[in-house]
């Protein structure tokens, strides 16, 4: 990791996300500096319930990310149900219809790869509790940008096959407790 | 780690300069296009067509006119269904066609048509409401081989079960099997209705308005603009409506960005269908 200042964290989760979601975003507390990105797979024909689930449980603002939006610290972005979410070089979001990533769509890997490409080591990548390999691919770009990149540790993780191929394809990947992850995103709210 | 973060910079000038070629060469224009997606898909372009680097992929574009085709089904072809998101059909036979009855003839323009889902949808959709005979439809794209299987409507039979649930779920008044005959593992939809269709090429970034349109109909187009590619094709939508025509984007498209907004009223928010306005 470098001395640079963090300026975004991106996250991927799939079964079991909305428990370990329900840990981490939560304790992220007002005025928290940070731009938080989510991707969860989610079934593409039901209207997403997370960005609803999650207003009423955080201190932060949590949204649906839309098109052409400007990305805002201190901000919860989930990616809409069926789309693809990618940041763009200027710091804003674009969806995408694209095929299926992994099977997903959002794919996190979609959103790791092009947060990567924005943010550079400014960026903070985690890949949590899942049953599929998504994300393994994008975690590693993270790294090779130059980003800090995070697993929730596979023996502890409710389902440990996501974080698991992703430390597989990123061994400098930092494998952490949900409540390490709570603290070392909390220590960047103050640097 | 530095010299990765020197090859994405020297990637992203690769990049500018393939789109600059393509548009210089042949005259397609993507250099407004949302660049993470473009980036993305010709990542994978470079892979499959066995490009060393995107410079390797410009020299064959700008040497070898042959491929420009296979370059440019993985720029612009995009999967679609038919009657993707029921809810936007339904809407627009309750709350649309009502008004487009009132009209002794009408234009509709599906701008962007890809391979045709879209198109086959609204032409069922006319003809279980009885407004086919009196429509043109104008089904337009970039990508040659697009409009060509748009022109040919023939689907992959497995697409077909979920097609036929959209279809239902839109308030349909028939049987999307009234409209395709199977064939080795393919739908081939009857060629009537292809009879009030214009195919054309027609560029969103480059081509000028046409027509004076009662619905144009662009989903999910746009998501793969730049803000000001989509405030161009939002000017050229607002010139080729007829007056109090309507305009039918993707369900996470909106015109909140464009300087256009004014020029077009909320018709049925939710379903992001729009009314053009005097203004």
């Amino acid at each position: 990791m470098t001395d640079q200042p963090i300026k975004a964290i991106a996250i991927g989760a799939s079964a079991g996300a909305v428990q370990a979601l329900l840990k981490i975003l939560p304790a992220l507390p007002e005025g928290y500096p940070l731009p938080v990105l989510i991707v969860v797979h989610v079934p593409p024909d039901r209207r997403n319930a997370l960005v609803s689930l999650f207003q009423t449980k955080c201190v932060l603002p949590v949204k649906e990310a839309e098109d052409k939006e400007r990305i805002i610290g201190g901000t919860i972005y989930f990616a809409p149900s069926d789309y693809h979410l990618l940041v763009e070089a200027d710091g804003s979001f674009a969806l995408s219809l694209d095929e299926a990533v992994n099977h997903s769509r959002p794919a996190i890997d979609v959103l790791l790869e092009t947060a990567a490409d924005a943010y550079g080591p400014a960026l903070v990548g985690i890949v949590l509790t899942g049953a599929n390999h998504d994300g393994a691919v994008g975690l590693r770009a993270v790294a090779d940008g130059g980003g800090m990149a995070i697993v929730e540790d596979p023996t502890v993780a409710q389902v440990p096959t996501m974080p698991a191929a992703a430390l597989a394809a990123c061994p400098s990947a930092r494998p952490m407790t949900l409540d390490d992850i709570i603290f070392t995103l909390s220590k960047m709210a103050t640097t | 780690m530095q010299d990765d973060i020197k090859q994405h910079g020297v990637e992203d000038i690769e990049i500018q300069l393939l789109l600059e070629a393509l548009y210089q060469r042949y005259h397609y224009d993507f250099r407004h296009y949302a660049r993470a997606s473009i980036k993305r898909r010709l990542i994978q372009a470079r892979g499959q067509l066995g490009f060393a680097s995107f410079s390797a992929m410009q020299e064959g574009l700008l040497h070898d006119p042959s491929t420009l085709p296979r370059l440019l089904n993985y720029l612009t072809v995009q999967v679609s269904e038919m009657f993707r998101d029921p809810d936007y059909f339904r809407a627009l036979r309750e709350k649309v066609i009502p008004h487009l009855r009132t009209y002794p003839s009408l234009k509709i323009w599906v701008a962007g048509c890809s391979n045709g889902e879209e198109l086959y949808s609204l032409a069922i959709l006319f003809r279980e409401e009885g407004l086919e005979q009196r429509t043109i439809f104008y089904a337009t794209d970039i990508n040659p081989d697009a409009l060509r299987a748009a022109e040919a409507g023939v689907y992959p039979l497995d697409q077909i079960r979920k097609f036929t649930e959209s279809h239902q779920r839109s308030g349909a008044r028939s049987s999307l099997s009234d409209y395709y005959t199977a064939d080795y593992g393919r739908a081939v939809f009857d060629k009537s209705l292809r009879s009030r269709v214009v195919f054309s090429d027609h560029s969103l970034v480059t081509d000028a308005a046409f027509g004076e349109m009662h619905l144009i109909s662009c989903r999910n187009v746009l998501i793969y603009f730049d803000r000001d590619l989509q405030d161009r094709a939002l000017g050229l939508f607002r010139d080729s409506l007829a007056r109090k025509g309507f305009l039918g984007l993707g369900s996470k498209e909106s015109l909140r960005f464009s300087q256009h907004a004014p020029s077009f009223s909320d018709f049925v928010r939710e379903e992001k269908i729009y009314q053009r306005q005097d203004s």
